[in-house]
C-alpha cells in the first residue's frame, strides 16, 4: 500500500511535468475544424493514438470490495483511472509531436476491460484523435 | 501507409472528398500471452501499468488498421474518414480489436 501510494504520487508528478511540456499540442474533442481556424491549417491529417493499460493492485480491489458493502466514493480507483487516462492522452499528444502535428481534433478516449479472470485484470484507455498542422503556430514554435 | 489518410474527422482537412466508397472494416482476436500474464499477476499485486498488454493491444490495434486500409486499396480509396476503433471481450483472456471508418476518394 505504501508502494502504491508513493507510485502513485511520482505518476502524478510525472503527468503534469509531460502535460506542461506538451501544452503546445492541443487537443480539442470537436467533430470538425471551426471554419475560423480551417482557413489556417496545412492539408491533410493524421491519425494518432494513444493507449495504456493499468492493473489494478490487490489492496486496492480489497478496499474497494469492503467499500462496496456500504457504497460510496471509490476514492483508490477514480485515481488509478484519472491516471490512466492522462496518460493515455499524453501518449497522443506525443504521437503528434512526433509527426510535427500542433492540433488534435476529434480527440477521444475509449476504456475497456481486458481479461477478466480472477487473478489478472486489467482496464485499457485509448485515446485518439486527428492531428493536423496549423501554419501559424509552426511559424510562431520555428521563431 | 504515408500516402494513405486516415481521419477520426468527418473531412479531410484542406482537402476535398470526391468519391465515397463506403464502409470498410479491419478485425483481430489476440489472446494473452503466457509470460505476459506472469508479468501482469505480478503487476496486479502492486499496480502500475502493464507494459506487455500495452504493446499487445498497440501491435494488434495496428494490425486491424492494416486490414482496413487494405479493404480501403481494393475499393479504390486514397483515405479513410471518420475511424472509429472499439474493443470486445471475446472470452476471458481473448479480445477482439475492431476498427471501422468510410472509404473515400480525396483530391
Amino acid at each position: 500500500m505504501v508502494f502504491g501510494n508513493l507510485n502513485e504520487r511520482r505518476h502524478f508528478k510525472r503527468l503534469q511535468a509531460d502535460e506542461e511540456a506538451l501544452s503546445h499540442i492541443k487537443v480539442y474533442n470537436l467533430k470538425s475544424v471551426p471554419p475560423s481556424l480551417a482557413a489556417d491549417l496545412e492539408d491533410g491529417g493524421t491519425l494518432v493514438t494513444g493507449n495504456v493499460v493499468i492493473a489494478i493492485d490487490y489492496f486496492k480491489r480489497v478496499i474497494a470490495t469492503i467499500k462496496m458493502l456500504i457504497g460510496g466514493r471509490l476514492g483508490s480507483y477514480e485515481s488509478l483511472v484519472e491516471r490512466a487516462r492522462r496518460e493515455a492522452v499524453i501518449r497522443m499528444q506525443k504521437h503528434a509531436a512526433s509527426i510535427g502535428a500542433t492540433e488534435i481534433y476529434n480527440a477521444r478516449i475509449e476504456f475497456s476491460v481486458i481479461g477478466q479472470q480472477p487473478k489478472i485484470s486489467g482496464a485499457e484507455l485509448m485515446a485518439y484523435g486527428t492531428a493536423v498542422k496549423s501554419r501559424a503556430r509552426l511559424k510562431s514554435s520555428s521563431v | 501507409m504515408s500516402d494513405f489518410i486516415l481521419s477520426n474527422l468527418e473531412t479531410v482537412p484542406g482537402r476535398e472528398i470526391t468519391a465515397y466508397k463506403g464502409l470498410v472494416q479491419g478485425n483481430t482476436v489476440r489472446a494473452k500471452h503466457v509470460g505476459r500474464d506472469i508479468m501482469a499477476g505480478l503487476k496486479n499485486i502492486v499496480g502500475g501499468e502493464l507494459r506487455g498488454y500495452t504493446e499487445l493491444l498497440e501491435d494488434a490495434r495496428r494490425e486491424a488498421t492494416s486490414r482496413m486500409i487494405d479493404a480501403a486499396r481494393e475499393k479504390g480509396a486514397n483515405a479513410v474518414v471518420n475511424v472509429r476503433f472499439s474493443t470486445s471481450a471475446i472470452t476471458a483472456g481473448a479480445s477482439e480489436l475492431y476498427v471501422y471508418g468510410t472509404a473515400v476518394i480525396v483530391s
